[in-house]
């Protein structure tokens, strides 16, 4: 059981030891970040089947800080750690052109600690600390180039989270006030006992407030398609991929399922944010013709099926939006760092001036295919898969207007992601193409890491469409409702 | 009747962050909106009369405790105001950087991003 704790130990002091001992020798940080993550990798997958609660310095459940591991907290920590350890190794080459890379390690793993911490942590407070960490590093880190459009992007998002995360602590008060406990196990017994009392109708509304700004649901989306394009492409790969689920979309599924109990009202609230966000957010991204703000919104628009699988509330929609998260944290860190590629070769990431890259970028180019198939839904991709179960659980549920909207969507989906294959990869080279550099080799090796991923977890389904590994055991943790191990 | 004033300061943050075209006002706006918050949370541990929470081996365990005010929620928005600081410090710091890059303080005139 003491491993969970080295999965917020082991990067925040790495964070601060990298400060230290890279200060003269740069080429150390590159070594010593990427064997962390790749050590954070290995853990989380051995943390499979080893849960349990870990009472940090010993204090038992009412005094002391109780971290819990479930299966959920198992599926989300693999997918942290694996998309980070590609952005990682991305890194490498990548960061070369901006100025301090030490720094950029530093905040870059203070940020896995943030979303390592959020999943595990089983109190409600220190749940906040932990997605402050995440957000304070993701403010510094958008703003790491310290450019016009990184500098005003990092601003927006900082104010636009900071008011978020106010939201969510006033939400903490009230729900401290009713039920005086913030232990999550114990907050949920006391509403069971108490039930929907005012005061936490109001809590909830906050914390739906609060959670859907940090996973940007479409009422709530205004920094997304600024913030996460300014980025350098690794971070926009995290961000996209794992910080909007993790600190989002996770606390919101922990919460309604876990913590205040399923009811009609709340699973209304979060189809319909679901549904709200995946239109909007298909229909701006076709307008766009900068590679990463298409992906961004693009990432709105998966994030809405995600929460519409949520919303259902039924074992099999939640499955699929299980599934539908992991596979889109892989393909959109892909398509991130692909994007990034596009940009380190040719300078813009204009898809109007580009052209030809599938002869100059051949690993971007391939691994891109894979991505975009992928989260188009073409069969045998695992995009497909997941959707399709989103689908089929919401004709089940009786939604069939929800449904259709998902089938049109996904086809306004694969609309803009041929825009991209087409305009960026498959049209005629223009003539800039001589200047062109081929991708470094540890950038590719990231971006096959992640395409082998999508293939991996498109394989998921083989052992049976009800019961992939661990997303079942990860449904049926939110299913039994509130807490116990 | 003192919740609500607490409440009227985070409204008072919030319509700030909101109305506010100068990026130092609306930090500013910000750090108001917190202190309703820890003055909320400060709030709710409070008791009329209440002595502090700090055990006298004199006194039993359960009379101590009907006496007491509330220490946990201190705790927390301690932690709050440091991690208020955090991210007031890297607010601030980005408003001298966009000052540097775009010579204003005005939010109209940070425009470059498309909506």
């Amino acid at each position: 059981m003491t491993m969970i704790i080295l999965f917020i130990a082991l990067p925040l002091t790495m964070a601060v030891v990298i400060q230290v001992l890279a200060h003269q020798r740069p080429v150390l940080s590159d070594w010593l970040t990427n064997a962390t993550l790749l050590t954070l990798a290995i853990i989380s997958f051995y943390s499979v089947g080893r849960y349990g609660l870990y009472h940090i310095g010993g204090w038992t459940t009412p005094i002391g800080i109780d971290l819990r591991l479930d299966p959920l907290s198992s599926l989300l920590l693999i997918v942290i750690n694996v998309v980070s350890l590609a952005a990682g190794l991305y890194s490498v080459e990548y960061m070369r052109s901006y100025t301090s890379k030490t720094h950029f390690y530093g905040l870059f793993l203070l940020l896995v600690t943030g979303m390592n911490g959020v999943v595990l942590a089983g109190d409600l407070f220190n749940l906040y600390v932990f997605l402050e960490i995440a957000a304070i590093a993701s403010y510094a880190l958008v703003a790491f180039g310290c450019a016009h459009e990184e500098l005003e992007a990092s601003f927006k998002y900082a104010v636009l989270g900071t008011v978020s995360s106010t939201f969510i602590l006033i939400g903490i008060t009230f729900v401290y006030a009713v039920t005086g406990t913030l232990n999550m196990a114990q907050i949920a017994a006391r509403i069971s006992d108490i039930g929907m009392t005012p005061p936490l109708v109001l809590a909830f509304g906050l914390f739906i407030c609060g959670f859907s700004l940090k996973a940007a649901l479409v009422p709530f989306h205004a920094w997304l398609p600024d913030a996460h394009p300014s980025a350098p492409a690794p971070v926009s790969a995290m961000l996209s991929g794992v910080l909007i689920k993790a600190i989002g979309i996770y606390v919101l599924a922990r919460l309604i399922f876990n913590v205040f109990g399923v009811g009609q009202g709340e699973l209304a609230v979060l189809r319909w944010l679901g549904v709200i966000s995946m239109v909007a957010g298909a229909l701006l991204a076709a307008g766009q013709t900068d590679i990463k703000r298409l992906f961004a919104y693009s990432s709105i628009s998966q994030v809405g099926y995600i929460a519409l699988g949520l919303g259902l509330g039924t074992p099999l929609g939640l499955v699929g939006a299980l599934y539908h998260l992991a596979n889109h944290a892989v393909f959109k860190s892909l398509l991130f760092l692909n994007a990034g590629a596009v940009e380190q070769a040719t300078g813009t990431r204009d898809l109007d001036k580009l052209g030809g890259l599938n002869r100059t970028l051949p690993v971007t180019g391939a691994t891109s295919l894979i991505g975009s198939m992928s989260i188009a839904g073409i069969p045998p991709f695992n995009g497909f898969w997941s959707k399709l179960i989103i689908i089929l659980a919401a004709v089940e549920a009786g939604f069939m207007g929800f449904a259709t909207v998902a089938v049109a969507i996904s086809i306004v989906t694969l609309v803009y992601q041929l825009k991209v294959q087409r305009h960026a990869f498959f049209a005629a080279p223009k003539d800039l193409l001589t200047t062109w550099r081929q991708e470094p080799r540890l950038m590719s090796l990231a971006m096959v890491v992640l395409a082998f991923g999508c293939i991996a977890l498109s394989f998921l389904v083989v052992t049976g469409l009800r019961t992939p590994f661990l997303i079942n055991a990860a449904q049926e943790t939110l299913m039994r409702g509130v807490f116990g191990l | 009747m003192i919740y609500s004033l607490s409440l009227l300061l985070i409204l008072v943050g919030l319509y700030g962050v909101i109305v506010s075209r100068n990026t130092l006002k609306i930090v500013i706006s910000l750090v108001i909106m917190e202190h309703g918050v820890h003055l909320l949370l400060i709030l709710v541990g409070y008791r009329a009369g209440g002595q502090p929470p700090i055990v006298d081996p004199e006194t039993a365990m359960a009379v101590f405790a009907g006496q007491a005010v509330d220490p946990l929620p201190q705790a927390l928005v301690l932690t709050s105001i440091v991690i208020g600081l955090g991210v007031l410090a890297l607010l601030v710091a980005l408003c001298v950087r966009l000052y540097e890059r775009y010579g204003t303080f005005d939010v109209t005139e940070i425009r470059r991003l498309r909506g």
